[in-house]
């Protein structure tokens, strides 16, 4: 924990976005994780990606439950919406969230012991419905919130810092959110950043449940040989299948790629992701092969990494719900209680 | 891109803007740190050592660390360093008992010093305590040169002359006041091991334009006027004063004058305001005291009625640039303009007068007529002969005073000694941790938002009637702390071990500078231009490291970096550390300093 406010003094140089803000304008509070940890990381390309997409900070609602990863909603987005709650219940409070007001964008901050055990049901439900959302889980692991037990994620043979091997099965977040029906499904490493903020940026952008597992090493108690979420093994054995840049109207990239080599999808929004392939044949819209491969390359001691699955024309709980466009927290007492003729006139529809 | 070699004293002396831009090399934020912790005596002692007049350079240094300040590239305005430096001199306790000691036995040298101003006194202050003699010439009645003869006392009062010059004069001087040098035949004649010539650059430029004979009672040189005033033979000047030249000695000038009875001053210059050679703070002085200044006239005529001076005739001119950027002033062809006026004074640049030295005696002179010198030993061509100050290589400063006789005091340490004077020992260098526990570190590295603290000003009603009343106060120990807070510590490095680093960005995401990026190894001027925020201060360094674990590099772009220390806290393995560079040059000495000297 560092003792010193962050110095408000910035390069004389540091570009402003569309909104004219800079990056530094989507900080929060300096963190109080342990120095080096993965999620501070995980929350500097949610800076990074927040500020490329000129999101205005009142616009976005963060929320957590508890943990390590929970915490880090308070050193992003400062200016932004923020809700902390109970141990794995992030899923229902953004449900709810969102069905009140379906306007904002919701970004739910886990971990894996708040995602993938207390909150794992929880989980389950929120990508079933196809919430529209960003659900990150900052996944070390670990419980480093109480000296670094095995956590539900943790991979089976894995050694724990006092030695002991991990003898369970492992959780896959990302094979469950692929079978339970999240839209748009992706894999990072927090040790990635040019990989993390374009995947950030993209699951903002898109409709619909966007989940991203992000590998995020725990430099207290998950760091060491033997582990394998620790920087070092994950920079050894990742297995990145594609490379992505997100373009949202202006600013367009315009590089050269043979053709073959370049995948374009069009989201809901218009937004286009530009997708560079690193492994041949492999498609990131055919649900059914990604989850094939996924398996397959774990079985070879890979961890695969990018845009897993996206379905681009998602449809999200307020469409299945059929809500009305506008936002249930801004309609009337009128609208909501349109009185005992409008109720009489709908049960007579239902008989 | 080369990995940053930070063994090289020069790599992280460069970092210190302030120490790299002082001439002495004075090690700024050390003093300035002690400043703050009111151990002003060892504030002073840092100063003294380095540049020997903290009490007269506090009030008067043409302060070149100002604007190097990094200050100035993260805010506005630097921290007021030379008036730090004053609050040292002002509220330290009695020094004497921590003056190097002059030993009893000397060592048989005897040096010639021609001139009593600050060069000539450094370099009797390195030498005394080496058991030299040392023998001061000077002209006027009192040491401390064109320090006591050319700057006014409502800036420099002369119980700060008369005590920093004391300090060096109790050393053991052996004085020779009042008595001019008019040979340097018969000086070499005498037994003198070595001779230093200190003689400033006395000659004040004159205007020969038509009206100056005439009007000779009333037109005066500026340095010259400057020191009748000094030592008391001018009280008053006239009502009405002109003063022609736009540098410190005009604004020297023009402020003396209204405190000597002058009521309507005005300083004219020929070029435009924004090109005067004035310090900012000395024109903004000026300014107050209610002296305007006038741009763009250029004098071409004294009028004289009667056999005495009536005004100043000016011609209004404009700048044009050529093609190659060389400014002309072209008459714009508005009608004159007459200025009346009592008095003339014309502060128009100084030069180096050596009317003494004879020319057949081998030592050369370049076409300038100034002598050929070694710029690092200024050593002139006959070798037992030494220059420095304004003498050298013409008119500086009291600070380039002072690092001359430095330099000068140990080459003629190593002549004496029958050594080579080019071999000279490189700075002493030290760099430390700071760190003292998890976030705990030795210096405050709080980084301070305020803004630059004014210095407190006598109310004019009292400045402007008696110039003997210093015109500054100087901080107070409250507003001292306040200014010295400021100080960015840019001695205290941020020292990277790349065998430590795990690559988890922890550094990169807490730089509030975004001084920090970790990529692909490149050319450096490609390396500029990627990184998190483009280096395009191409007089500041890049910090790279050798390839990590990853292959990629660590850059960081020294530029604004604010060394609050952040990337060390936040830094899991310690591969940061703030480590604090003290930078000694070396002086002359007989016992070499540094460590592995001594076998």
């Amino acid at each position: 924990m560092t003792y010193i406010p962050k110095p408000g003094f910035r390069h004389p140089g540091a570009a402003v976005n569309a909104i004219g803000y800079a990056r530094r304008d989507y900080e929060g509070a300096v963190s109080t994780l342990c120095a080096g940890c993965g999620h501070d990381s995980i929350s500097a390309a949610i800076v990074q990606a927040c500020f490329e997409l000129d999101l205005p900070p009142h616009r976005v609602a963060k929320l957590s439950g508890i943990g390590c990863s929970s915490k880090t909603p308070a050193y992003f987005l400062g200016q932004s919406h923020g809700f902390n709650g109970v141990h794995g219940r992030m899923p229902s409070m953004l449900t709810g969230a969102n069905l009140a007001n379906r306007d904002l964008i919701y970004l739910g901050v886990s971990g894996d012991g708040d995602s993938a055990s207390i909150g794992l049901g929880q989980f389950a439900h929120c990508m079933r419905r196809c919430v529209n959302m960003v659900y990150i889980v900052e996944n070390n692991g670990v419980y480093g919130l109480t000296k670094g037990q095995f956590s539900a994620t943790a991979d089976e043979g894995a050694v724990k810092k006092d030695g002991a091997v991990n003898p369970e099965s492992p959780i896959d977040l990302v094979a469950l959110a692929l079978q339970l029906g999240a839209t748009f499904v992706a894999r990072s490493f927090s040790g990635d950043r040019e990989q993390l903020v374009p995947l950030v940026k993209a699951a903002i952008t898109h409709r619909g449940a966007a989940f991203i597992d992000c590998i995020s090493p725990c430099v207290a108690f998950n760091n060491h040989a033997g582990s394998t979420k620790s920087f070092d093994y994950v920079r050894e054995h990742n297995e990145a299948v594609n490379r992505l840049d997100v373009i949202v109207g202006r600013g367009e990239i315009t590089a050269a790629y043979a053709p073959g080599e370049v995948e374009e999808i069009v989201q809901h929004d218009g937004s286009i992701l530009r997708l560079r392939k690193l492994a041949a044949e492999y498609d990131p819209r055919d649900r059914v092969a990604a989850m094939t491969y996924l398996e397959e390359r774990k079985a070879a001691g890979e961890i695969v990494t990018g845009v897993l699955y996206v379905a681009p024309d998602a449809r999200d709980l307020h469409d299945h719900l059929e809500t009305v466009e506008t936002p249930l927290n801004q309609l009337g007492d009128e609208e909501l209680c349109p009185g005992a003729d409008a109720l009489a006139a709908f049960n007579a529809g239902l008989r | 891109m080369r990995p940053t070699d930070i063994r090289s004293p020069e790599y992280f002396h460069k970092v210190v803007d302030c120490q790299w831009a002082c001439p002495a090399h004075t090690p700024v934020p050390e003093y300035i740190r002690l400043i703050a912790a009111r151990q002003y005596t060892d504030a002073y002692m840092i100063n003294w050592k380095s540049n020997v007049f903290p009490g007269i350079l506090g009030r008067t240094c043409d302060r070149p660390c100002e604007p190097a300040c990094r200050r100035v590239r993260v805010e506005k305005e630097p921290v007021a360093i030379c008036r730090l430096k004053r609050v040292a001199a002002d509220h330290k306790e009695d020094v004497r008992g921590l003056l190097p000691r002059v030993p009893a036995e000397k060592n048989g040298k005897r040096i010639a010093l021609v001139g009593a101003g600050p060069a000539s006194l450094t370099v009797a202050r390195d030498l005394l305590p080496l058991g030299y003699a040392c023998v001061i010439f000077d002209a006027d009645p009192k040491a401390g040169g064109m320090m006591r003869s050319q700057i006014p006392k409502f800036r420099l009062p002369e119980e700060v002359i008369d005590e920093e010059v004391g300090y060096i004069l109790e050393m053991g001087v052996e004085a020779r006041f009042g008595h001019h040098v008019d040979s340097m035949r018969a000086l070499l004649r005498e037994p003198y091991d070595a001779i230093f010539v200190g003689s400033g650059a006395p000659r004040g430029r004159d205007l020969d334009l038509p009206g100056r004979q005439a009007a000779a009672a009333n037109v005066h040189v500026g340095i010259d006027w400057l020191a009748n005033v000094s030592f008391g033979h001018v009280h008053r000047i006239g009502e009405r004063v002109v003063v022609l030249g736009g540098g410190n000695t005009a604004m020297d000038c023009c402020r003396s004058a209204r405190r000597l009875g002058g009521q309507d001053v005005r300083v004219v210059v020929r070029s435009g305001f924004e090109e005067m050679k004035a310090s900012p703070w000395e024109r903004e002085e000026a300014v107050r005291e209610g002296i305007p200044i006038l741009n763009y006239l250029v004098p071409l005529e004294f009028t004289v009625e009667r056999g005495r001076l009536t005004g100043v005739l000016f011609e209004k001119v404009r700048a044009v640039y050529d093609a190659n950027g060389r400014r002309e002033l072209v008459p714009t062809g508005e009608p004159r303009i007459h200025m009346p006026c009592d008095d003339v004074l014309i502060a128009v640049g100084q030069e180096t007068a050596f009317p003494w030295i004879e020319r057949d005696l081998g030592m050369e002179f370049d076409r300038w007529d100034r002598p050929v010198l070694d710029p690092v030993t200024m050593q002139s061509t006959l070798p037992r002969v030494f220059f420095g100050g304004d003498a050298a290589f013409g008119p500086k400063n009291i600070i380039w005073a002072v690092a001359h006789g430095h330099e000068a005091a140990i080459s003629i340490h190593r002549l004496c000694r029958g050594e080579d004077v080019h071999d000279r020992l490189p700075p002493t260098v030290n760099l430390v941790s700071q760190k003292m526990g998890i976030h705990e570190w030795s210096y405050d590295s709080e980084i301070s938002p305020d803004e630059r603290y004014r210095v407190p000003l006598a109310p004019q009603a009292v400045a402007l009637k008696n110039i003997a009343v210093e015109s500054e106060l100087g901080f107070d120990e409250r507003l001292a702390f306040l200014e010295a807070q400021r100080c960015l510590n840019c001695d205290v490095q941020t020292v990277f071990t790349g065998s430590r680093c795990i690559e988890c960005d922890a550094c990169v995401d807490i730089c509030p500078m975004d001084c920090i990026t970790f990529t692909a190894n490149g050319e450096e001027e490609d390396l500029r231009a990627r990184l998190r925020a483009p280096a395009r201060n191409l007089t500041q360094s890049l910090y790279a490291s050798d390839a990590l674990k990853s292959g990629r590099i660590m850059v960081k772009d020294e530029d604004v970096c604010l060394h609050c220390g952040l990337c060390a806290e936040r830094c899991p393995t310690g591969a940061w550390d703030m480590q604090k560079f003290l930078l000694d040059m070396a002086q002359a000495t007989d016992v070499p300093k540094h460590a592995c000297a001594h076998r």
